[in-house]
């Protein structure tokens, strides 16, 4: 018998803590480099665990989101909806990219996800700034690159071979 | 061994292939935001989520305010003593003042009636506390413990012990959105204390600077200038600091000053706020009555 990889309750656990990380208050110096935890997250399962979470499951965080950060309903589930999507249609070509590239794609893919939402910001008449948007997708990818590190480093390979 | 050593994931469960079910996900959501955009109807789907999500806010807050609560307890004598020997003196300064207020405000409500104008009358307020909860750095907002079920209503003003704090922008069964008077998309109708020469503040996005827009160049505005609140537009009640004038640059070149504010309250230090419910709809005079009353 293999040993399920991650039992539901921590994959659910996981989204749990990770809209929690997305609300705690920082300091104002640091908050504007607070990751897109919830992409994050979404995206390192997507791509360890493809099908673990269905797109369903983003669609339901990005309403959490929304509901959340009082943000027009369905902004931020489209923008997650989009980056789940591409990931899961390329997981078996970044699963075997080296470390560099992966770390470049899921920057590229949390760059996609703040783009969609600065332009529903900017359809929807919210007044939003611009500068400091570009912090957000490289701590996140940072942040994607550490957390497979942690959880992932004896799984890649035999999934490299697999 | 045929056999799969590792668990093969799981097949999509409904019969629609991914590409399908994200088309469809994503219709969902762009109708949804259209909706939202356009309509009030979302907002009653959007109450009822957000009681789903609102176990979340508390549970942030929670070690916050657990926090606030051991240092209270744990706050050593002297400090006690040096706190309740400051509150004395501010009790002592607002009820001197207080006790002027009252005879001035029997004067102001004789005189208004000599003027044969409507009576301002004293509004109801109640207190709600910041919850420790911040998620869209790009947007001053926050969320207040108290919701419907306290009466709230959206476009509510809210006050702190310095001046205007923002307004409600959407409320939910137990827990309010508010929005600060710094946010970018919003304005506050001001009248400058020294002479009432009225304007608009706007927001900038940073939590300690207000724009005057709307001043001419020859406007008679000056650094130092207090900014209280003017009343029009209906939803922050007239007389409320709102800010000081920090900055005036005068460009021969442009028609429009360049003038910059400090709000008056301590917008990023609060942790309690006072919600008004705005009472100059209750017209005191038959003669007010009479106008408001249709047609």
């Amino acid at each position: 018998m293999a040993r399920r990889q991650h039992p539901w309750f921590v994959a659910g656990l996981s989204l749990v803590l990770t809209l929690v990380l997305a609300l705690v208050p920082l300091p104002r110096a640091i908050s504007a480099f607070r990751p897109d935890w919830v992409a994050v997250v979404l995206l390192y399962w997507s791509v360890t665990a493809p099908r673990r979470f269905s797109l369903l499951t983003a669609f339901w965080m990005g309403i959490a989101l929304d509901l959340l950060s009082g943000s027009l309903l369905g902004q931020h589930a489209l923008a997650l909806l989009v980056i789940v999507y591409i990931a899961e249609r390329l997981h078996l070509l970044i699963r075997v990219f080296p470390l560099s590239q992966l770390g470049l794609t899921v920057l590229a893919l949390l760059g996609l996800y703040e783009f969609i939402l600065f332009w529903i910001d900017g359809v929807a008449g919210v007044t939003v700034p611009l500068t400091e948007r570009w912090a957000p997708p490289l701590t996140g990818a940072l942040v994607w690159l550490a957390l497979l590190a942690f959880f992932d480093s004896g799984r890649r390979e035999a999934h490299a071979r697999f | 061994m045929a056999a799969p050593v590792r668990t093969t994931p799981t097949p999509a469960r409904s019969g629609f292939s991914v590409g399908v079910r994200f088309l469809l996900l994503s219709l969902v959501c762009l109708s949804l935001m259209i909706l939202d955009h356009r309509d009030q109807h979302v907002e009653r789907v959007r109450g009822t989520l957000s009681v789903v999500v609102d176990p979340l806010r508390l549970l942030v807050d929670l070690p916050f305010r657990g926090w606030a609560d051991v240092r209270e307890n744990f706050a050593s004598r002297e400090t006690l003593v040096a706190e309740n020997e400051r509150l004395k003196r501010d009790q002592l300064n607002a009820g001197l003042r207080l006790q002027r207020l009252a005879a001035l405000e029997t004067e102001n409500a004789r005189l208004r009636e000599l003027l044969d104008s409507r009576a301002r009358v004293g509004s109801r307020a109640l207190v709600a506390e910041i919850l420790a909860v911040d998620l869209d750095p790009y947007r001053q907002r926050f969320n207040l413990n108290r919701g419907l079920v306290d009466g709230v209503y959206v476009g509510q003003a809210l006050i702190d012990a310095q001046g205007v704090v923002g307004q409600t922008v959407r409320v939910g069964p137990f827990t309010t959105e508010a929005l600060l008077i710094t946010d970018a998309d919003h304005a506050v109708p001001v009248a400058v204390n020294r002479n009432g020469v009225r304007t608009i503040a706007v927001g900038t996005g940073d939590s300690g600077r207000l724009r005057l827009p709307y001043l001419t160049n020859n406007a008679d505005v000056e650094v130092g200038d207090l900014l209280v609140s003017s009343g029009l537009g209906g939803v922050f009640p007239a007389g409320y600091p709102v800010g000081r004038i920090t900055e005036v640059t005068r460009r021969p070149a442009q028609s429009f000053a360049e003038v910059i504010a400090e709000p008056a309250s301590a917008l990023d230090r609060d942790r309690e706020v006072l919600l008004l419910w705005n009472a100059t709809d209750a017209p005191s005079g038959s003669e007010a009555a009479s106008l408001t009353a249709p047609k």
